[in-house]
Formats: structure tokens, C-alpha cells, sequence
């Protein structure tokens, strides 16, 4: 394949030459996929922790609610959105159709439950060794839930890197709700893409590879954070 | 370990909000728990008065951690009634503390185990220091909790329970994984704290342990409580033949 | 509560990042995707908007997405290739007037082999119907795009019924116009595409124009702004700036001074007042 070849000198040419489209686009990705983690964690670690540390009945089904809704495939999601911020659909009115909060909020849709359901599981095990203590010290519910938080901090993180990847990642839901619109909403992967409709396979792959270093460094610098806080125990 | 100023942290009664009405004596009739249909409190009476420190005894599967939790108000018992001078067991929790076999450490320093107890029990920090000087952690405090010696961790534990300003404190076999030098540290603290007028409760198989620092043995057999008689008399002369054997080594069944 | 004050702090970052966009400096365009691919926005756009000041977003997708986006009021102006649709679209009054652009041509692309002997047809109906009777690999967009529409209607005139033989030499995509070349040269089928993405398209491997230069491979774009009577929110002033534009001599030009590789893709029919 002598695309794979061009491709690596091509990411390489655009990365070193500065190319502002590139970083542009890069920079949108971040921000997008970045406030959606952020976002996703607002909402999907509070619930983890409460169905974490809740015993009721219709639990189970739950669950399998919580960890069926991982698996939304974000072209659905996308289509949700778009239905709904439509300038004919009830949230018309805000004019958020083709922006970046648009994909802010389906990606946050998209990832909000994989947070959810992972920090479930985690906040689980550690309120398994945790609870006796905490009953012993008469602890609130909230008291629990925040404390639970903060210790599952690290494990949490990793959490958050799994919806960051799979929200950077994610083509269909940005591309509807985004429109894929130069210098406005166009990410790595709906530039991805559109250089593939293009026929342009070697510059498409060049994209690639950059978002790819992107998660690299993304999630070296979380294992590294991690490490540290393994050498403390922390993890 | 420094000797304590124990005023630090004292409660501070005038924002107690349950008052001081005493917890002991403490009244059980008729104890009942049981899993999966076999009982293990079964029908079992106790009376335990104000002072001192209870070491509770017994075989293995005795039920003497159950019965513990129960005081403690962790574990609700099938029937029977325990009666902390009038509070059930889950109004007497908040006065209560316990310190497990495994010490349970947040995943954070020293001093921030400390914080959290204090903060949970809306305490203010003023006394940490002295509490972990008088466990023998104070240059410790910014070390991860979890990367202690278990010697320090139980101290830590210790310290922890203590910074509720307990008036019962439960411990559950609290020095069993410890080397001797470890558990000798925590029944000094243990027997500290007896003397400043904390109600010591503890669960242990480790007789010498018993008689150093128990005044009185509760000794648990067929679910029930079997032989209740000051510490000096259980071991030279138990009055069962369950104690005997238990002392003597023998399995007990 | 630290909590709920980071919420707050988010949820009005948010808010920002839409004040900067609902404005009426800008429009939306639904567009086709062959405009938009082949180039001619970017070379287009930067003149315009020195120009007029406004700015111009372009979702480039089907035109069958494109029409249905503006009929949900998602855009300023419709820029496609399909003028019975475009005609529906103003008749139902979604559009305020539907204009001819500018026009090129669909061409038939196959491999080198040429399994079914079309090479050189100027006759699309013939060679359509070569390509059905050696049931030889064709690829089709199947997603109601205006190359879709026109594929279908060819098939029509030819009298055979293609979806007979979907799945097996009939394979429908149903995807944009690039990504159906891309698989149609992955499995060796022919593809119908309009000429300037193809001209454009970088992943021709042995690929090559085989028919083309027949009367009914006229492939027409036209432009209409969106009627503000039925959505409230149009940009009405800078969508018929952008249509005026387009439709005036200095548009026109423009349209047909774009070109890739020394060919000239778009040539520009608008009316003359």
C-alpha cells in the first residue's frame, strides 16, 4: 500500500509546517470532545455512584439499561439531536443546529452512559470495601457518594479517557448535528471523512495518524498521572 | 508516643446534638441471627455496665463479630432487643466507633483519614495533630494511608475511631494480623482509653491479650452467652467446660 | 457547592458559544456534495464574502438530505442538482424561486477490463444496457441523491429494472457520491458520478471515463433561497445576497473560471435578466 507511506510523510509535512486548517481543526476536536467528557462526567458519575451505592428494586433492569445505552451508535444519537434542534424541531429556537455546542451536547449524549455505567462498576467494588466503615461512621448519602468520588479518582479518570476516546473518535452524531462545516464545525473525523469522499486516501490517513497521536498523548498523560498516584496507593 | 491532651479532643458537649444521656448499661435479651437457617446468636442474653473494657471470647464461627456488629447497629438481628439505656443500636452508632480486623484507609494521606472522620462528625481539625501525635504518626501525616506499615495503618485506625470522641469503642479482633511489637502499641492505646472513660468492647482470640487488657471475659458457645465473669477468674478458673477447652486448645464444636 | 458551580459555568460557556453564531452575518447552505468536493466553495466563497461581508456555511450532503435539512428549515439557501425535486420544493412553498446555475455532465467511470465492452459509448441507454445484460458490477448511490435520482430515471428510459439484480451486479451503496466511487473501485463495478467530483476524486487507480457526451448525461444544478414564510428564522437578506451573487455576471464568471487540472468543472447557464 503505497498510501500508508505518503501518509506518514504527508502527517508529518502538515504537523511540521504548521498548517493552520490542521490545527484548527485539531483544536475544535479538543474542545469539542473535551467539554462532552466534561459534560458527561457532570452528569454520569453522579449517577454511577448513586445507582452504585443503591439497592432497589428494578436495579438489575437498570443495569442493563445503563450498559445496553453504551453501545448507542452515535449516527442515532446524532439524529435525536438534529430532530430536536432542528429550526423546525421544539428546540429550534436556540439556533444550535450546525455549531459546536450542538456536537458538544451529542457527544455528551453518546458518552454520558459509558461514563455512567463504567463508574457504576467502579464506584461499586471500592463502596464494597468501603461501606461497613462508612455505616460505622453514620455517613450521608452524600457523604458517601463524594467520598467514593474522590477516592475512586484515578480508576474514574481512566473512566473519563474511555468516553474522551470513544466521543474523539465518533464520526456520525458530529457530522449530522455539525454539518461538517469549514472553519466552523469541521473535527478530525468528519475531515477524516470528507477526504475519503474526496478519493484523497493518503491525506485522509495523514488525519488519522494525527488524531491517533493525539489519543496517544492524551492517554500517556493519563497513565502517567495514574502511576504517580499508583506509587501513593492512590489507585 | 506522647502522653495526650485529651481536652482537644473531648467532645465538645454543649453541640451534641443527641445530648449525653449515657449508653450504658447495656441490656440484650434474647439475640437472634441467623443465615441460610442456621442460627448463630441463638437466644443469646448479655448486661454490660459502664465502665472497664469487655473482651468478648469464643471458637471460631461463635458468632462474636456478629454480635459485635449488632451492638454497633451495622447488622439488624433477626429478634431480640438491645438496649443502650433506652437508644436501639442505629441511634447509639453515631457514639459509637469501630476499628476492623483489616483497617479500611481512604485512598489518601494520614492526615486526610483524619480530616475525614473529623469533617463527616462536623469536627474541626484543631486536634488532628495531637491525635496522630498520640498514635505515633504525627511525621507520618502526609504519607498515603495506604502505604503504612499494617502496625500504622491499625494505629491510624485507632486514631481515626478516637477522633469521633466515641463513648463505646468496638474493636474487632483489631491487633490479629499484627507482630507483637504492633499489637502491644495498640493495647497501650487501647488501655489509654479505657482509663480516660471510653467503653472498650473488643472481639479477640489472643488470651494474653484478654488478660492484659480486659477486665471482664464474655465467653460466646452455642450461640449464647455462656460464661460472663471478671477477667481474673475466667482464665485460672473457667466455669465451662466449652472455656476449658477453648483455653486449653481443644476444637470446640 | 463546587459542583454546581463548575455545572454553571459550562452550561454558560455553552450559551456563549451559540450568541457567536446566531447572527445575521451568516447563512447556512444545504448543499450537494459534488460542489462542495470538487473544490468550487473554496474557490467561490472567499470572493463572495470579501464582498458582501457574509459568511457562508456550507453542509454539503445528498440532495435528497440537502432538500429535506431545508424543508426542516435548517438553511438559508438550497444549492442541488435535481430540478423536478427543487420544483416540488418551491411548489410546496419551502423555497421562494428556483434559478438555473450552472451545469455539467454525468459520466459513466469503469475499469480498465471493461468487462462489459462500453468503452467509447456516447449512448447511455445502449450502454446501460450492456452493462445489465452481462450483468457486470454497477455501483449505485441508492441514497436519493440527485446522481440517484438521474441513475434511476436512465435505468427507466432503458426499460430494465435494476433493483432485479441488487446485491448481486447491482450494488447500491447508499452512500455520498466519493464514498460510492471508493467501493465501486474496490469491487471493480461501474459508477455513474457527476464530472467534477470525478475530475476531482484522487483515488482513481485504474479507473477511467467510459461513456459520456450523450444529451441525457446533462446534469443541471439550481439555486433557491429558503421562503421565510415558512421558516420564521431564514437569513432572507443574506441568503438572496449570496443567490444574487451567484447569478450575476461576476458569479458566473467566477463559476466558470474555476477549474482542477486545466479542466473547467462547472459551466455557468443562470439566466440573463
Amino acid at each position: 500500500m503505497q498510501n500508508i507511506g505518503e501518509a506518514f510523510s504527508l502527517a508529518l509535512a502538515l504537523v511540521a509546517s504548521g498548517d493552520a486548517d490542521l490545527f484548527e481543526i485539531v483544536g475544535l476536536s479538543l474542545q469539542v470532545s473535551l467539554s462532552a467528557t466534561v459534560l458527561a462526567c457532570l452528569i454520569g458519575l453522579p449517577i454511577g455512584a448513586l445507582v452504585a451505592i443503591s439497592k432497589f428494586p428494578g436495579r438489575g433492569a437498570l443495569l442493563v439499561l445503563m450498559n445496553a445505552l453504551m453501545g448507542l451508535p452515535p449516527v442515532v444519537v446524532g439524529l435525536m439531536v438534529y430532530l430536536n434542534f432542528s429550526r423546525s424541531g421544539p428546540l429550534g429556537f436556540l439556533g444550535l443546529l450546525y455549531t459546536p455546542t450542538a456536537m458538544i451536547v451529542a457527544q455528551t449524549i453518546l458518552i454520558a452512559p459509558i461514563v455512567a455505567a463504567l463508574s457504576r462498576q467502579v464506584l461499586e467494588d471500592l463502596h464494597a470495601e468501603y461501606a461497613e466503615h462508612f455505616r460505622s461512621l453514620c455517613l450521608s448519602r452524600m457523604q458517601t457518594v463524594s467520598a467514593l468520588l474522590w477516592d475512586a479518582r484515578y480508576s474514574l479518570l481512566t473512566v473519563a479517557l474511555a468516553g474522551f476516546g470513544r466521543a474523539v473518535a465518533e464520526v456520525g452524531a458530529v457530522i449530522i448535528v455539525g454539518g461538517n462545516i469549514d472553519h466552523l464545525t469541521r473535527v478530525m473525523t468528519t475531515a477524516i471523512a470528507l477526504e475519503t469522499s474526496k478519493g484523497d486516501l493518503a491525506l485522509a490517513l495523514a488525519l488519522g495518524l494525527v488524531l491517533l497521536t493525539i489519543a496517544l498523548g492524551v492517554n500517556a498523560a493519563v497513565q502517567s498521572l495514574r502511576m504517580s498516584a499508583r506509587r501513593q496507593a492512590y489507585v | 508516643m506522647s502522653s495526650i491532651d485529651t481536652a482537644a479532643f473531648r467532645p465538645d458537649t454543649s453541640i451534641a446534638p443527641d445530648g449525653y444521656a449515657p449508653l450504658l448499661p447495656l441490656r440484650v435479651r434474647g439475640l437472634q441471627l441467623g443465615f441460610d437457617g442456621a442460627m448463630v446468636l441463638n437466644g443469646l442474653d448479655l448486661d454490660l455496665g459502664p465502665h472497664g473494657c469487655t473482651a468478648i471470647m469464643g471458637a471460631n464461627g461463635a458468632g462474636k463479630s456478629l454480635l459485635l456488629k449488632c451492638l454497633h447497629g451495622l447488622i439488624s438481628p433477626d429478634a431480640g432487643q438491645i438496649d443502650w439505656s433506652g437508644q436501639s443500636p442505629t441511634q447509639a452508632t453515631r457514639r459509637q466507633a469501630m476499628v476492623f480486623q483489616k483497617p479500611v484507609l481512604l485512598r489518601r494521606s494520614v492526615a486526610a483519614n483524619l480530616d475525614f472522620v473529623l469533617k463527616a462528625r462536623g469536627k474541626s481539625r484543631h486536634g488532628r495533630d495531637a491525635l496522630l501525635d498520640h498514635v505515633g504518626l504525627l511525621h507520618k501525616a502526609r504519607h498515603p494511608a495506604r502505604r503504612l506499615s499494617g502496625g500504622e495503618a491499625q494505629r491510624l485506625a485507632l486514631a481515626r475511631a478516637l477522633a469521633t470522641d466515641p463513648d463505646i469503642l468496638f474493636l474487632d479482633e483489631a491487633t490479629a494480623s499484627l507482630d507483637p511489637a504492633a499489637t502491644q502499641a495498640i493495647e497501650t492505646l487501647v488501655r489509654d482509653a479505657c482509663a480516660r472513660g471510653i467503653r472498650v468492647i473488643c472481639v479477640t482470640h489472643d488470651a494474653g491479650q484478654a488478660k492484659r487488657i480486659a477486665d471482664d471475659i464474655v465467653f460466646l458457645h452455642g450461640g449464647r452467652v455462656s460464661e460472663h465473669t471478671p477477667a481474673k477468674t475466667f482464665f485460672p478458673e473457667p466455669q465451662t467446660q466449652a472455656a476449658r477447652d477453648y483455653l486449653n486448645g481443644r476444637i470446640v464444636l | 457547592m463546587t459542583f454546581t458551580r463548575t455545572l454553571g459555568a459550562s452550561l454558560t460557556a455553552l450559551a456563549f458559544a451559540t450568541a457567536a453564531f446566531a447572527d445575521d452575518s451568516s447563512i447556512i447552505v444545504q448543499s450537494t456534495t459534488s460542489t462542495a468536493n470538487s473544490g468550487l466553495y473554496d474557490y467561490l466563497l472567499p470572493l463572495f464574502q470579501d464582498k458582501s461581508g457574509i459568511q457562508v456555511n456550507v453542509v454539503a450532503v445528498g440532495t435528497g438530505q440537502a432538500i429535506k435539512n431545508a424543508q426542516n428549515c435548517d438553511g438559508d439557501v438550497l444549492l442541488v442538482h435535481a430540478k423536478p425535486a427543487e420544483e416540488k420544493f418551491v411548489a410546496a412553498g419551502f423555497g421562494t424561486d428556483r434559478t438555473d446555475l450552472m451545469y455539467n455532465d454525468f459520466v459513466i467511470v469503469g475499469p480498465e477490463a471493461d468487462p462489459a465492452g462500453v468503452g467509447g459509448m456516447h449512448d447511455v441507454q445502449g450502454a446501460l444496457t450492456k452493462i445489465a445484460d452481462a450483468e457486470a458490477l454497477f455501483a449505485s448511490r441508492g441514497d436519493d441523491s440527485g446522481t440517484n435520482k438521474k441513475e434511476i430515471a436512465l435505468w427507466a428510459d432503458t426499460g430494465i429494472d435494476p433493483a432485479a439484480g441488487s446485491g448481486e451486479w447491482y450494488r447500491e451503496t447508499g452512500s455520498g457520491m466519493g464514498a460510492t466511487l471508493n467501493a465501486g473501485i474496490g469491487m471493480g463495478a461501474y459508477v455513474m458520478t457527476d464530472r467534477a467530483t470525478w475530475i476531482s476524486f484522487k483515488n482513481k487507480q485504474d479507473y477511467k471515463i467510459q461513456v459520456e457526451g450523450d444529451d441525457d448525461l446533462f446534469n443541471q444544478y439550481g439555486v433557491t433561497p429558503v421562503n421565510p414564510a415558512k421558516c420564521p428564522a431564514v437569513n432572507v437578506d443574506g441568503a438572496k445576497a449570496f443567490s444574487d451573487w451567484l447569478l450575476s455576471d461576476e458569479g458566473q464568471s467566477a463559476i466558470a473560471a474555476y477549474k482542477v487540472s486545466d479542466q473547467q468543472l462547472f459551466f455557468p447557464n443562470a439566466p440573463k435578466n
